[in-house]
């Protein structure tokens, strides 16, 4: 196909070109101000096609990253998520340091008040002070849910990493563990596990990061199974690229976007745990606290004093449901089906 | 026949995949064919045949179950030096089918192409980067791009420059253009034959696409059910096909012509392919085979030169 170009050479403005004539090479009458202006052939010239100009690409080229972060900002439910959760992290690190009220310092001539502007949550039925004990708790969910996520998250890649890529016998002889592993119901795991090591928060991890690998081992299993078979991967073996540099350079970031996606979902799992095992008296023990264990103390009281069992109640719910939300977020925003 | 040494001489090559309970598959069983330097080879046979599993199994990227590969009169299942291994698949490359497949998508262009000159220690660096991106027809400013900015006919040109990047001296072409589409598979072409040219390329150059074949190719094989079946020069098979699978094939070559498309007759083949899985003695193409005698049943015939480097393995035209 042959392109040609036509530039009018004494303008520059774009115009309306109405035909006067019907002979286009010969003449041309446009009208422009409210003046009429013969074109002759004299006033075009050939300009031609331009083989560099043709090739480029008019967007600028941006990564995987940079694309997916771009996706993320443009989602307001995820990006207010981050936010909350951003907030109540800040919190759990400052905020018992410049609340005036300590989490076990006991006022026992007020328990069980309401919201005051001195105490904003109210007071718990032992005068301890609720907005205290909530960030002083949420330290211990939120480190049990981001430490639990951290080591299934170690334990699960290199697991199922290693199955997947060597596949064969390896691989089914680990896949039959986890099989074992998924079986065991993780109440018996943590009663065990409580009764060896006792209650507490080390104790709660263990015995709660026992089964939580298994998940993500068998995602990433399957991933992983599955990029062997891309070319690229064959690619690189004929090019000679070396085992650790095809797992870092060529798995690695493929799978990686599916492993933060689950782990921002496996964090409200373990925090739902630990607040499921404090309430029901496995999990954390006083003077400590945490959600679970404050919304258990405050559930004795509901029917006469439901804000205690409100406020830690809302915690858990609200950061549990951020997780959730920016989990989602996190999976759109890294979806390539979705890419423009 | 040249009579210079082979650059890759394949003996006796067999590649069987363990099923397990099923069986053995026998995707590539007995193949024997020699490639001279500056030489294409076209491989043609239709889908599971064993094409691909050749050719890779070639670049050793599977472990040949018996048979030996020569590359430049060494044995490469004895390479036993790393030094020897390197220096061998710094000499061997391969082109992929499936251009969507074959490259990393989250690595640039750039990255892309470096990554075996990295591994081999190939100087030049970025300059040599923008001479393969140009090499192929592409521009200098590509190579921070990723994959999912080009179109298939583009990738195809990633993956050669890929390929290209460590100086080869024989590359597998395993489909590379059935993924595109004809006007862009007529510029893939052209720039491989170009390539051959340039630098002296010896090309293993796998296919469905017979008219494709026969443009680009010196010598031709033809394989059914892992076996090479026909084997001699491409204007030969063309002209004079013996083996009546060769013979169907062409028949079934589309003519850019209604008249004549119209006119021309299409051996048809009846029955089914058979498995691979846990075949028997005897001809494969038996089944499917007008001619057959009670001999195809009993031996598997082996290839024998008919003509001047005409190579048929056929119990029926033996016998004839």
């Amino acid at each position: 196909m042959n392109f040609i170009l036509l530039k009018l050479k004494s303008f520059s403005r774009s115009f309306v070109l109405r035909t006067k004539s019907p002979d286009f090479e010969r003449s041309m009458v446009i009208r422009m101000e409210n003046q009429n202006i013969v074109l002759t052939k004299e006033m075009f010239a050939r300009v031609g096609v331009n083989e560099q100009q043709s090739e480029k690409v008019a967007r600028p080229s941006i990564s995987y990253w940079q694309d997916a972060w771009r996706r993320l900002k443009q989602n307001k439910v995820a990006m207010i998520s981050m936010g909350f959760l951003i907030f109540v992290i800040l919190m759990c690190i400052f905020a018992p340091y410049i609340y005036p009220h300590s989490y076990d310092e006991q006022n026992l001539a007020y328990t069980n008040q309401g919201s005051t502007v001195q105490h904003i949550f109210g007071l718990d039925d032992l005068g301890r002070d609720i907005f205290a004990r909530i960030w002083v708790g949420g330290r211990v969910s939120l480190s049990i849910g981001l430490v639990g996520a951290v080591i299934s998250l170690a334990v699960g890649v290199i697991y199922g990493g290693i199955s997947g890529y060597f596949g064969g016998v390896i691989d089914d002889v680990m896949m039959r563990i986890v099989e074992v592993l998924v079986g065991i119901p993780y109440m018996v795991v943590v009663i065990l596990v409580s009764i060896v090591l006792g209650k507490g928060m080390v104790s709660l991890i263990i015995a709660l990061c026992i089964t939580s690998w298994t998940g993500l081992a068998r995602l990433v299993r399957g991933q992983v199974l599955n990029l062997m078979e891309c070319e690229y991967i064959l690619a690189a073996k004929a090019l000679g690229t070396p085992t650790f540099k095809i797992i870092l350079k060529h798995l690695l970031p493929n799978i990686l976007s599916i492993i933060i996606v689950n782990t921002t979902f496996t964090i409200p799992g373990f925090i739902f745990s630990e607040a499921f095992l404090s309430f029901i008296g496995m999990g954390i023990q006083p003077p400590n606290t945490s959600w679970g264990a404050m919304a258990a103390l405050g559930q004795q009281q509901m029917s006469y004093y439901p804000h205690e069992l409100l406020f830690p109640a809302a915690a858990i719910s609200l950061t549990m449901l951020a997780f959730n939300l920016l989990g989602d977020g996190l999976r759109d925003a890294f979806d390539p089906k979705l890419r423009q | 026949m040249n009579s210079r040494e082979p650059l890759v001489k394949v003996e006796h090559l067999k590649k069987y995949f363990n099923m397990r309970k099923k069986g053995v598959l026998k995707a590539v069983d007995d193949v024997s064919f020699e490639i001279y330097p500056g030489e294409t080879v076209g491989l043609v046979g239709e889908s599971g045949c064993g094409k691909t599993t050749c050719g890779r199994t070639i670049l050793g990227l599977y472990p040949a179950t018996e048979g030996k590969i020569e590359f430049q009169g060494k044995d490469i299942s004895q390479l036993k030096d790393k030094k020897e291994i390197i220096e061998f698949k710094k000499n061997v490359q391969m082109i992929f089918q499936d251009p969507y497949a074959s490259l990393n998508p989250r690595m640039t262009v750039g990255d892309i192409i470096a990554e075996g000159m990295i591994n081999h220690h190939v100087p030049g660096g970025n300059d040599r980067i923008q001479e393969l991106l140009a090499m192929v027809g592409l521009n200098k400013e590509y190579t921070n791009r990723f994959p999912h900015e080009f179109s298939g006919g583009q990738r195809q040109r990633i993956g050669i420059a890929r390929a290209l990047a460590v100086d080869p001296k024989f590359i597998v072409c395993d489909e590379p253009i059935s993924a595109l589409d004809v006007s862009i598979q007529a510029q893939v072409v052209n720039l491989l034959v170009r390539l051959q040219e340039q630098l002296g390329l010896t090309y293993l150059f796998i296919a469905h696409d017979l008219s494709m074949v026969k443009h680009i190719s010196d010598h031709v094989g033809v394989m059914y059910m892992g076996q090479l079946v026909e084997f001699s020069s491409s204007n030969e098979l063309y002209k004079h096909p013996a083996h009546f699978y060769t013979k169907a094939l062409l028949s079934a070559i589309p003519i850019p012509d209604p008249k004549l498309e119209k006119t021309k007759t299409v051996l048809p083949l009846e029955g089914e392919v058979g498995s691979p899985i846990n075949c028997g003695p005897g001809c494969r193409f038996m089944s499917r085979c007008k001619y057959a005698t009670e001999q195809c049943g009993i031996a598997t015939p082996e290839l024998k030169e008919i003509g001047k480097g005409h190579f048929v393995a056929c119990h029926v035209l033996e016998n004839a």
